[in-house]
């Protein structure tokens, strides 16, 4: 096998990894659209990362954090739903993103392979931050998982029980950021979110616990990043949407499995 | 006299588990607490009254420490637990999450407490049922399992009975001066309805942003603050349990004879 799909199905392997479990809580949290919010502002901080000459993936992660952060501060401006809040801020800086990109000439920057992303194109390195990202996460993800579900559950219980919900929820949304950034690589800007709701969501008609479902997305998104690497090798296909296709595919296999489990 | 049974070197009787004082609280232009002050004893239950958008629940959560007063401070009993039961919480079926393991979210639930708990609060074998398919009144009973479980201090209760048919609410009532002398605890409740603060309750603070009156059941129906609030159907339902009630407990859970003057203006 080339190297290339090997380094291209451990990148998918280890966003999935992670992915997974962030996004049953993105799909719990009612969060979709903060994840669509921050991922579209993502071009701008690709642009930046061109701009002053750093690999983008560190810019957009720092960004994504820098934006997530602002993001859960004006929740709090009670005048506006966070809803549209989030639209300004997602396409004021997708638009600002791509004036920026399209200002650059002198750079030759490759603008769908971040809108719709190039996982055949990632090299070791890539895949080695994906992987030290990925345990960092898994780790925090282990020690804050009995919390982050009781907060999710109830809000004001997880409070008056003790629970630091607001650091959590802190750590929780500089997180997404992250893998946001990393699932930009896998499948670009436009897509990255499916990669965190659509498995989450393919696995809730198996899952009868929080934990099942995470594990379920976890599945999923293996899967599916696998076939569509090799889907989009076979058949010289793009791989980012062929990835999301397949988590399609699994939603909806798992949408019918279950009626036919239950019939009502 | 109650105190004698409550063997507990811990508790001690009667202390002061909560006060809130001077608390103000807006939302933009509106003032939702005006100069509010409550206090909550062990052995008490104190009941929180007043129309809709009085505030109540806003005290409540400023209490608990969900909502941060503009004015104004509450003081907690040095390592107070609280047993929070809302008003009712939105149950997400995109979330998996039985009975077993909303109960034991906090931690520290051992099976035998677990068992008496569900005892207590009249729940049969439901550990094992989705949340999201439990009745309104299955999930009250729930929620105060939850609280429970904690072995709390202070138990709050905002509008424990929304949503539970008439037999439950009977229930409800009867549980909450068992649950106070079972656990020790201070109560502090929310309700709408007259005769669940008629039947358990030693405190009832009248609330209007600004708290109208306070005092034994009995004392403050006949302000006229309050006659002015609720009218007189009120007066009308302590006069039917005037009969059963000729005495009060006071801080320390004895029997104190009523009087009729026993309460304050505000």
């Amino acid at each position: 096998m080339d190297e290339f799909l090997i380094r291209a199905l451990l990148a998918g392997t280890g966003v999935a990894l992670i992915a997974g479990p962030l996004g049953c809580f993105i799909v719990w949290r009612r969060m979709a659209y903060f994840g669509a919010a921050l991922s579209h502002s993502a071009l701008l901080g690709v642009a930046l990362g061109i701009l002053i000459g750093i690999e983008p993936i560190y810019t957009v992660a720092v960004f994504c954090v820098v934006l997530a952060l602002a993001i859960f501060k004006l929740q709090r401006y009670r005048m506006l739903a966070t809803d549209t809040l989030l639209s300004i801020l997602a396409h004021g800086a997708l638009a600002l993103g791509l004036v920026v990109v399209a200002f650059m000439e002198q750079v030759r920057m490759d603008l769908m392979a971040y809108l719709f992303g190039d996982i055949l194109a990632v090299g070791w390195a890539d895949v080695a931050l994906m992987f030290a990202v990925a345990v960092v996460v898994l780790a925090w993800l282990a020690y804050t998982w009995r919390d982050l579900i009781a907060a999710t559950v109830n809000r004001d219980l997880a409070i008056v029980e003790g629970i630091a919900v607001e650091r959590i929820e802190l750590g929780f949304v500089v997180v997404v950021a992250a893998v946001i950034a990393l699932g930009m690589k896998a499948v670009g800007v436009l897509l990255v979110v499916s990669l965190l709701t659509i498995p989450a969501a393919a696995a809730r008609a198996w899952s009868a616990t929080p934990e099942r479902m995470a594990v379920g997305a976890v599945a999923v998104g293996v899967v599916s990043s696998g076939l569509g690497v090799m889907g989009s090798y076979w058949w010289d296909a793009p791989a980012g949407p062929m990835i999301v296709i397949w988590t399609c595919i699994f939603f909806v296999a798992g949408l019918l499995g279950a009626r036919l489990k239950s019939p009502r | 006299m109650r105190f004698l049974f409550h063997c507990d070197v811990m508790a001690n009787p009667g202390e002061i588990l909560i006060e809130a004082t001077d608390i103000c609280v807006a939302f933009g232009s509106q003032n939702v607490l005006d100069h509010v002050g409550l206090l909550v004893r062990r052995g008490e239950i104190v009941t929180l009254i007043g129309l809709n958008g009085a505030g109540k629940t806003t005290l409540v959560k400023t209490l608990l420490g969900l909502i941060k007063p503009q004015r104004g401070a509450v003081r907690r009993h040095p390592g107070l637990r609280i047993g929070y039961v809302p008003q009712r919480i939105d149950r997400d079926p995109v979330l998996p999450l039985n009975v077993l393991r909303f109960l034991t979210l906090a931690g520290g639930v051992s099976k035998a407490s677990l068992a008496e708990v569900l005892g207590q609060v009249g729940l049969g074998d439901i550990l094992q049922h989705p949340l999201a398919d439990l009745s309104g009144g299955e999930m009250q009973r729930v929620l105060l399992a939850r609280a429970l479980l904690r072995r709390p201090d202070l138990l709050v209760l905002d509008e424990p009975l929304a949503g539970v048919d008439v037999t439950g609410q009977t229930e409800l009532y009867n549980l909450i001066p068992q649950i106070r002398d079972r656990y020790h605890c201070g109560v502090l409740m929310v309700s709408h309805d007259l005769h669940v603060v008629m039947a358990a309750t030693d405190d009832v603070v009248c609330l209007n942003h600004h708290v109208c009156c306070t005092g034994h059941p009995h004392s403050v129906a006949r302000d006229p603050a309050f006659v002015e609030l609720f009218g007189t159907s009120f007066a009308k339902v302590a006069a039917v349990y005037s009969h059963h009630h000729d005495h009060v407990h006071d801080a320390t859970g004895g029997v104190v004879p009523l009087h009729d003057d026993e309460h304050r203006h505000g």
